[in-house]
């Protein structure tokens, strides 16, 4: 704000207004040289090292071909494996939101000291190690014997143990507890801006609870969830940590399998491809819900 | 309307142990006293926190985190700061474009930045080094840098700064001794928060990192992939406390909530 009355300042006079014309690009000159270098020219070589040729004995051969882009395509493997990236973000998306949004909103009902306590328990985990929380997965799954197995066969729920090591049941788990935090986060700042008077205003007026809910609440909360929604999917989609120590070595994502070609195939130039395919697929996602949800809701988010 | 009502407080009493369950657990079996992955029903040991110094892998791999983190947050810092103040006092063209170039690796898979950085730093020879592994967090940490030190170039009072020019005051003193100060809290608070990423970042350094560049969650990541025992979940127990230190630290200093909803909507 502060700045447009500034530049509106600057303007009257002419060498000023010149040299507040180049301040800015004088200023972030350093770190633009330092993008363009190290992040805009690498992604662009991926780019081109996927259409590179590799062969087991002679290495990575720089010519043109669309090799790997052919074998993406027609081999069943790889359709296969992104379908199961996917499925796998898309459930942990749908279990982030069912659990997450009505967590946000009790969190919000709550009085001063509980809510920042259980704010910093809940949205703490976001920065704690990875590793370390796929890693508390991991023990509580931990075979037929596992705290997992053993609660749910004392709650009655189930009868024989369910396996949770190395399958998908065990990776959406663990994935939504991972991501859960920034559906809450996302959810909770949206609640930021609904007057509570409103539920109030709906409940003199003779609205039951779930009434306020359904009418009052849900439509204020819907696009705190959209937006947490794509977090949590492109992220979980590109997830390496947890499908990797859950999942083991055969049930393969995306960043597992470049990861794989990388360091252990050394195809660098296919491993690249399903990089670049995952990049691009993220990207299409991300944009095309954010204009979705854009058009939906635009009054919303003015 | 305003109270939770009994079940509303069952579903999060529930869904609290569910966040914590797995994060406890590691620190539980951390302290047992058996050689084998257990809760410590019988008393509590700290045989396992005794020998990660046996194992000096674990120590190694400690230090390097620890410098890197550091250094790499200190690094993106200096080029953010000029950046953050390029962004909040100058309407520009191209600043928005500025901006999402900024925070694009925000929204770069971390996969497809490690393989980009392996790529780009064995092509010119220094795959593999601390060197590379430096660069690559600065990029990675940049946004986070950004994001805190913008907010407090943003809401700075520019009317001191007026009142230190009338007083005669220009150029690098300007900075040092009025500007640099007022926005101290977002700078420090902004290397934290990068501090914390760049510590545990796993997916984009376990491209890069070769044997003796290993940082810790990659050698844990390792680790486990061969076998979990007692050893590991005593090593992650110990990063759990140094990250809880800092967040507690970065919640006083900050307020938690206003860091992380800065980190969740990138698009902004």
């Amino acid at each position: 704000m502060s700045a447009a009355v500034d530049t509106a300042a600057l303007a009257s006079a002419a060498p000023q207004d010149e040299r507040a014309a180049r301040a800015p690009w004088l200023l972030s000159a350093p770190a633009l040289l330092l993008f363009l270098g190290v992040l805009v020219i690498p992604l662009a070589m991926t780019v081109m090292l996927s259409f590179h040729d590799w062969g087991q004995y002679k290495g990575i051969e720089p010519v043109f071909t669309l090799k790997n882009w052919q074998e993406i395509a027609t081999d069943p493997y790889y359709a296969e494996m992104f379908l199961r990236t996917f499925r796998i973000a898309l459930l942990a998306t749908l279990i982030t939101a069912v659990f997450g949004a009505p967590e946000a909103y009790i969190l919000n009902r709550m009085s001063g000291r509980w809510k920042g306590l259980f704010l910093l328990l809940i949205l703490g985990p976001l920065l704690i190690s990875v590793v370390a929380r796929t890693l508390g997965w991991a023990l509580l799954f931990g075979g037929n014997n596992g705290l997992v197995n053993k609660l749910l066969i004392s709650l009655g729920l189930i009868s024989t143990p369910l396996p949770f090591m190395f399958t998908e049941t065990g990776i959406v788990i663990a994935l939504a507890h991972v991501m859960m935090p920034f559906m809450v986060l996302s959810v909770w700042v949206a609640l930021q801006r609904v007057d509570p008077q409103i539920e109030n205003a709906a409940m003199s007026l003779g609205a039951g609870a779930f009434t306020i809910i359904r009418r009052i609440v849900l439509p204020q909360i819907i696009p705190g969830v959209l937006s947490g929604a794509i977090i949590v999917f492109s992220l979980s989609a590109s997830a390496f940590a947890t499908p990797a120590i859950i999942g083991g070595r055969r049930l393969k994502v995306a960043a597992t399998l470049a990861y794989d070609e990388f360091l252990n195939t050394l195809n660098w130039p296919l491993g690249a491809a399903v990089a670049v395919l995952l990049l691009l697929a993220l990207a299409l996602i991300v944009v095309g819900s954010n204009a979705l949800i854009e058009r939906r809701y635009a009054e919303v988010f003015r | 309307m305003r109270t939770n009502g009994p079940l509303a407080l069952v579903f999060h009493a529930i869904f609290v142990t569910f966040m914590l369950a797995p994060i406890v657990v590691v620190c539980l079996v951390a302290f047992t006293p058996e050689g084998f992955l257990s809760l410590p029903t019988n008393g509590l040991s700290l045989r396992w926190f005794r020998a990660i110094a046996n194992y000096p892998e674990f120590v190694h791999a400690f230090w390097i985190s620890l410098g890197l983190g550091m250094l790499s947050s200190f690094v993106a810092l200096l080029f953010a700061v000029p950046v953050a103040l390029a962004i909040a006092r100058y309407r520009f063209r191209g600043r928005d474009a500025v901006v999402a170039l900024f925070l694009s690796p925000l929204m770069i898979p971390h996969v497809v930045l490690g393989i980009a950085f392996l790529r780009f730093f064995t092509s010119i020879g220094i795959g593999g080094s601390f060197a590379a592994l430096l660069v690559a967090h600065v990029i990675v940490v940049f946004p986070f840098a950004l994001r805190l030190t913008l907010a407090a170039t943003t809401g700075m009072d520019r009317s001191i700064e007026m009142a230190a020019v009338s007083l005669g005051a220009g150029g690098w003193t300007l900075f040092r001794r009025v500007t640099l100060p007022l926005i101290l809290p977002g700078v420090v608070s902004g290397w934290a928060l990068a501090f914390i990423q760049s510590f545990d970042d796993l997916t984009m350094t376990v491209f890069l990192a070769a044997p003796g560049t290993e940082t810790l969650p990659v050698r844990m990541f390792l680790y486990i992939q061969d076998n979990i025992d007692p050893l590991v979940t005593s090593v992650s127990a110990s990063v759990i406390a140094i990250t809880m230190t800092a967040l507690i630290l970065l919640d006083r200093f900050y307020g938690l909530d206003r860091v992380l909803a800065g980190k969740s909507d990138p698009g902004r």
